[in-house]
């Protein structure tokens, strides 16, 4: 029997198999959402607790990698929509440090200040699209709407954060 | 300015405001914590387990007189 035959059969070996096989392929795509180590390694704990109990329904000749994908970034998107809304970038990972020193500190700070307040699903997709450059189609994979939608969420993200950071007085380029 | 060129220009300041994650690599193992969180889920009693209690409960509804009899037999 196939491992994921034995796990849809609900063989807790089969479990811990496929557990230590993608325990790190979670956590990496975790991380690149929530950006803080130890919420990572809770939402990977949750993302195979939800692949444990719901494991009646995947298809044992489909992809796992994918579908874990998918559910990790459901656990994510539902820490970030449940997370308090003015939570500071978390001090593992600081603001860039290099880049250009024209952008002075202020404006990097506002700049945070609007990304924080965005809608959570456009915040998603602004993070993995424009932050840690993850293809469209890679990312409407993981969430599960087409790479068009991805590319229009992008758009309205950067429209949202034009217009807040205008409001905070800090011109960029055409609205 | 077209989309891309406007995507461009914000992906360059927000990069520059909030830098990539650099160091994505697991740190510890988590199978542990998978197993504790795999021991916290909820006990679930069986239906049928169910189905015993009611007809149980059902019994000595009707036979009263069987309730010591059970107790002394527990």
């Amino acid at each position: 029997m196939e491992l994921l035959e034995r796990f849809v059969a609900g063989d807790l070996n089969a479990f811990e198999m496929l557990f230590r096989q993608y325990q790190s392929y979670a956590y990496r795509w975790i991380i690149r959402i929530v950006r803080d180590h130890g919420i990572a390694e809770d939402l990977t704990v949750e993302t195979f607790w939800r692949i444990y109990r719901s494991r009646a329904r995947l298809d044992p000749s489909g992809n796992f990698r994918a579908w874990a994908r998918r559910i990790a970034t459901n656990a994510a998107l539902d820490h970030l929509r449940h997370a308090r809304r003015e939570t500071e970038l978390s001090e593992d990972y600081p603001a860039a440090t290099r880049g250009d020193p024209a952008v002075r500190s202020e404006t990097r700070e506002q700049i945070r200040q609007a990304f924080q307040q965005l809608p959570v699903k456009y915040r998603l997709v602004a993070t993995l699209a424009l932050i840690e450059e993850e293809p469209y189609n890679s990312i409407a994979e993981a969430v599960g709407i087409p790479a068009a939608l991805v590319k229009i969420r992008v758009f309205r993200a950067v429209r949202m954060l034009r217009k807040k950071l205008n409001s905070f007085g800090v011109e960029v380029g055409a609205k | 300015m077209s989309n891309e060129e406007n995507n461009k220009e914000m992906k360059e300041l927000l990069r520059q405001a909030i830098a990539p994650v650099k160091n994505t690599e697991l740190r510890r193992d988590l199978w542990p914590s998978m197993l504790q969180r795999l021991g916290r889920q909820p006990v679930r009693v069986p239906w049928f387990d169910w189905a015993l209690a009611a007809l149980l409960s059902v019994v000595l509804f009707f036979f009263p007189r069987a309730i010591p009899a059970l107790l002394y037999h527990l």
